[in-house]
């Protein structure tokens, strides 16, 4: 019975999903405590600033697509195939929209932020970072996500199950490395 | 893939794009919060990675304790046995569950993140960035309880879902905090 639950069973019950997104933080932290991302957030005013936003994104972005895929999986409306169906297409597209014009939004408030505080920033620079840290996992979110959920929907899993950790993992780990690659690749270009 | 094609509107590009946007903007904002607070220990984290690793961490749980806590008491409202009193057996095993949860994941984070600073130039003692971790972690444990509860009683009395509703609010909101205790206990410690 569901309202028997006494503390240990939920903390049984909750404690891999727990422990998958310690694991994932702890290699986010990694990288984010890295000599060359230390690097780039004593160069870069604002990096710091724009993160927190920047990885709640990755969630609120990703997040409703799995959980958007997913009800339309139940619901039979999208097949578990790899083919252009037009709802998933225009899933995937509306998302790809979401996350980049979000991370542009994100560079403009933090200079915004900046610029109100007194403090000196590159606009440019900040958009540059925040257009290929959002590209990039754009591309990784998308790909990996829909072919984990359409894979393990074949095989009897629920995607509502696969979602959480999937988006949380990827999201932080690859959300700090990719940010640290806009600023490798904007410090080179720019 | 046309914005007005033939599927339904909630599949339409324009229409995912439409209600997402403003939402994700919104939490953006709510978001430089949190920015804000790094960018002002800016100096400490660039000599010290163990609290940098700390970050991504102390954000990812905030945020799962809450959805763990927030969506079982909302079946449970959904289910009609919610009540809020202190005698209610469900929110004596998820406040159990949480504090157990926060205690095992934040004993396990000060340890880890105190090695990897180590292995990245830092120089705070284990019992620093170990006593960091606990108290940060169960205050904010804390807040997950009592924001939860009072969220769930809150969407029960106005007549909401608090799956639609409530969940990402808390979530965001335990995000934010979860940066503002650990700033908080590190100004105290250090």
């Amino acid at each position: 019975m569901y309202g028997q639950d006494t503390a240990k069973d939920v903390y049984r019950d909750a404690l891999p999903v727990i422990v998958v997104s310690l694991v994932a933080g702890l290699f986010a932290g990694t990288i984010l405590g890295s000599e060359t991302m230390r690097n780039g957030i004593e160069s870069v005013p604002g990096l710091l600033l724009l993160l927190p936003a920047f990885l709640a994104t990755r969630g609120g972005v990703y997040g409703s697509l799995g959980a958007r895929i997913s009800s339309g999986l139940h619901q039979g409306i999208i097949e578990p195939r790899f083919e252009l169906d037009e709802r998933l297409g225009n899933a995937i597209v509306a998302s790809f929209i979401n996350g980049m014009t979000v991370s542009v939004f994100i560079a403009v408030i933090t200079f915004g932020v900046l610029a109100a505080t007194g403090q000196s920033g590159s606009l440019l620079r900040l958009v540059g970072i925040m257009v290929v840290a959002g590209f990039l996992s754009a591309v990784l979110m998308l790909s990996v996500l829909v072919s984990v959920i359409i894979l393990g929907y074949r095989r009897g899993l629920d995607p509502d199950n696969i979602i959480g950790p999937v988006v949380t993992t990827l999201g932080d780990v690859f959300g700090v490395l990719f940010l640290l690659v806009g600023v490798y690749v904007t410090g080179a270009v720019l | 893939m046309s914005a007005d094609g033939e599927v339904d509107g909630e599949w339409a590009i324009l229409s995912m794009v439409r209600t997402m946007v403003p939402l994700l903007a919104g939490l953006s904002l709510l978001q430089m919060a949190s920015g804000s607070v790094l960018e002002s220990f800016e100096s400490t984290l660039v000599t010290q990675p163990s609290l940098l690793v700390l970050v991504p961490v102390q954000i990812g749980t905030a945020g799962n304790l809450a959805s763990i806590m927030c969506s079982r008491l909302s079946t449970q409202l959904h289910l009609g046995t919610f009540e809020l009193s202190p005698s209610n057996p469900a929110i004596r095993a998820n406040t159990g569950a949480v504090f157990g949860l926060a205690g095992t994941v934040f004993g396990v984070v000060g340890i880890a993140a105190w090695a990897i600073g180590q292995a990245l130039d830092g120089s705070l003692a284990l019992r620093q960035v170990l006593t960091i971790s606990l108290v940060s972690g169960m205050l904010l444990a804390l807040v997950v309880v009592v924001l939860s509860v009072l969220a769930v009683t809150a969407s029960y009395r106005l007549g909401y879902n608090p799956d639609d509703t409530t969940i990402p609010v808390v979530t965001n909101l335990c995000d934010i905090t979860g940066v503002l205790i650990l700033f908080g206990v590190v100004v105290v410690v250090l």
